[in-house]
């Protein structure tokens, strides 16, 4: 696999335990776009998600050690930045991003020129398939982000995200490892990058359970704020 | 107040002596076992030298001394896992970019043999 070609997008599917699931996101997206590349990150799941993904017709990066969902996306973003590609987008292995906003994103990516683009479930209000929970919880996040990033972000936590060259040389180097898609966003407004939101559809995942507890939730929202303004104290410069 | 002391005494010797087998059998790496040698001797002195372990009492207004005592040990095992979660983290990163290039290089290793064949 290489970015050679009129491709120079890599789709990479990060997975841990999915292979009820990651077959037929892998299918789904070599149906839609059969001449794109498609690397299933499995961060060293003890099912067969690895073959399962081989099998759908995906190239597979198998992590040695379980290194958090972070981990799992930097060593794609790695691979993909050193195979040379211009584009990545990241779909979820459980089957809830649907691959047909694919094409959209990556159509923003190439003629916006920002450096990041979102998937975002929130952009025509709320789906169907989020509680009111996580719902609440995406509105302290857009609060706290709008000032930091100067602009509204209606879905922070989307991991249905597309970026270009110059994300992916920031991201191969450095990479919030938990819970990143908030901080991956604060982590570029440190460079002075720029990110769009495309509206996307959202599904209930296709196979296991979600591992997201009451108290990893509020874990969750007290790592991210810690970790936001972390990033905040690492500013580098202006935005363009 | 005396018996509270020896007690540290000999825990801070426990402390020292387990330090030192560990290093000869290689368990502990210098480097770390300077922190731990380093609070053993600490609580040593001020377990040994009760005018020092009054002196502090007072500079840190506590009036029973053995409180005073109790502080510093606190303070010192702060200072010694401080230093240890700095390193944890440090080596939680190598480990993560180590893992990561293993598997770039085996998918790359994976990836020439298949246009070995290929050819």
């Amino acid at each position: 696999m290489n970015a050679s070609g009129d491709f120079s997008l890599l789709i990479i599917v990060p997975a841990y335990n999915e292979e009820g699931a990651v077959g037929h996101v892998v299918r789904e997206i070599r149906e839609l776009l059969p001449q794109v590349a498609v690397l299933v990150v499995d961060d060293c799941s003890s099912d067969a998600t690895a073959d399962v993904a081989r099998e759908a017709g995906a190239r597979v990066l198998s992590l040695p050690t379980h290194l958090g969902l972070g981990g799992c996306v930097q060593a794609g973003y790695k691979l993909a930045f050193e195979l040379g590609y211009e584009y990545v987008i990241r779909v979820d292995g459980d089957g809830q991003h649907d691959p047909q906003a694919v094409p959209r994103i990556l159509d923003v990516l190439r003629e916006s020129g920002c450096q990041m683009v979102i998937g975002s479930r929130y952009l025509h209000g709320r789906p169907e398939y989020t509680s009111l929970a996580r719902g609440l919880g995406i509105v302290l996040f857009r609060l706290v982000l709008r000032p930091i990033l100067g602009k509204w972000v209606y879905d922070p936590t989307s991991g249905f995200v597309g970026v270009n060259r110059q994300a992916l040389a920031v991201f191969s180097r450095s990479f919030p490892l938990e819970y990143p898609e908030i901080e991956a966003l604060v982590v570029l407004q440190r460079k002075a990058f720029r990110f769009e939101e495309v509206p996307c559809k959202t599904r209930p995942r296709r196979a296991g359970k979600s591992t997201i507890t009451a108290v990893k939730s509020v874990y969750f929202i007290l790592h991210v704020l810690l970790g936001v303004f972390v990033n905040i104290l690492k500013y580098e410069g202006r935005r363009r | 107040m005396d018996r509270l002391l020896n007690v540290m005494t000999a825990f801070s010797i426990g402390l020292i002596a387990l330090v030192l087998v560990s290093l000869r059998r290689a368990h502990i790496r210098v480097e770390y076992s300077v922190a731990w040698l380093a609070a053993g001797v600490t609580m040593l002195i001020l377990s040994q030298a009760p005018e020092f372990l009054f002196r502090t009492a007072e500079f840190l207004g506590i009036s029973y001394p053995p409180v005073a005592l109790l502080v510093m040990v606190l303070f010192v095992f702060l200072v010694v896992f401080y230093r240890f979660s700095i390193r944890i983290s440090d080596l939680k990163d190598a480990n993560i970019a180590l893992a990561q290039r293993v598997a770039i290089l085996e998918y790359r290793l994976q990836s020439s043999h298949e246009v070995e064949k290929a050819e």
